[in-house]
């Protein structure tokens, strides 16, 4: 394609999706004038209802509990996709000799893995009164497992991204939240139907079900992106390393 | 402040041509989001947007980046 047709399809497309974009946000309500009544229904009603003072984290794991259920499916079945494509019966890997030599990267690295991990719990503990929540308490701590690898060696992130040891823990945290959904239907109630008592509102023994909806969602994401990690380096990364040294 | 970073950002990452100072780049670009959301009061929001933009979407780009560069330097020698 030569410059001018390139400039013929670019030009009139550019136009269109800036005037598309312009009228968008033209009817957007002004900044603090939300006009939806869901919002306000759930700030009124989450905390007396569930004693969960993170309004966001009582939508996602109570009051739309079942649509949580199928984004964590999405997740599940992208990663066993990307298994069944990388994970193959592929020779023992290289040996690989890529410690960092430097202490400073070292000892800077093992507190950096430590405050990591550390803020990712936290997230995860208290994503229901706070800002945070098993989603991105996970990431956090499965980004802390990452750090292993870049401040240390292959070696020493093998043991964390072995296969036998994630995979499990990926089924446990994708079936958790089927099982405490279960558990309601067992009892007699609608699938995913919050039935432990609400709690103390403010403390980490409010919210019912939603503290173990939250920790099982952890687990499941941090260990999904693990083992997505462990996948890529084991296809990608290491020959290349191998191929180098 | 969090609007003119963001505003700087965006246009520095497709400026940019090289892929790896992009992808950097790209991570302080979420970064500057991240203060956006914070200063308009969502901070939920915000660690997503940390979460996503400094930690899974870079992984991702780096392992291609890595994949493709050395597809080309095999390509090369040949």
């Amino acid at each position: 394609m030569s410059r001018r047709v390139r400039l013929a399809v670019f030009v009139p497309a550019l136009g269109v999706f800036a005037a598309l974009l312009v009228w968008g946000l033209v009817g957007l309500p002004d900044f603090g004038h939300y006009v939806g009544p869901y919002g306000y229904l759930l700030d009124r009603v989450a905390v007396p209802e569930r004693h969960v003072t993170n309004v966001v984290t009582a939508v996602v794991f109570d009051y739309r509990g079942f649509d949580t259920l199928g984004e964590e499916f999405i997740l599940f079945t992208a990663v066993v996709g990307v298994v069944l494509l990388l994970r193959g019966d592929e020779p023992e890997a290289p040996e690989l000799n890529d410690s960092i030599g430097s202490d400073l990267v070292r000892v800077g690295g093992v507190l950096a893995v430590g405050a990591a991990l550390l803020v990712g719990l936290w997230l995860v503990a208290f994503g229901y009164l706070t800002p945070g929540g098993g989603f991105q308490g996970g990431v956090v701590v499965a980004a802390a497992a990452l750090l292993v690898f870049l401040v240390s060696s292959y070696r020493d992130w093998e043991g964390i991204g072995s296969e036998h040891v994630l995979d499990p823990l990926e089924a446990v945290g994708a079936g958790g939240f089927v099982v405490i959904g279960l558990a309601a239907l067992v009892s007699g109630l609608p699938f995913l139907t919050n039935l432990l008592g609400p709690g103390t509102t403010g403390t980490l023994r409010s919210g019912g079900s939603v503290a173990f909806l939250n920790w099982a969602t952890a687990l499941e994401v941090s260990a999904a992106l693990l083992v997505l990690f462990s996948e890529f380096l084991e296809e990608y990364v290491v020959p290349l390393a191998a191929e180098s040294s | 402040m969090a609007i003119a970073l963001a505003a700087l950002g965006a246009p520095a990452v497709v400026l940019v041509r090289d892929p790896l100072k992009q992808i950097v780049l790209s991570g302080f670009y979420g970064w500057s989001l991240v203060i956006l959301f914070v200063v308009l009061g969502a901070p939920d929001v915000a660690l997503s947007m940390l979460v996503v933009g400094t930690v899974g979407y870079p992984l991702v780009v780096l392992v291609a980046i890595a994949r493709i560069r050395s597809d080309k330097e095999e390509g090369d020698g040949e």
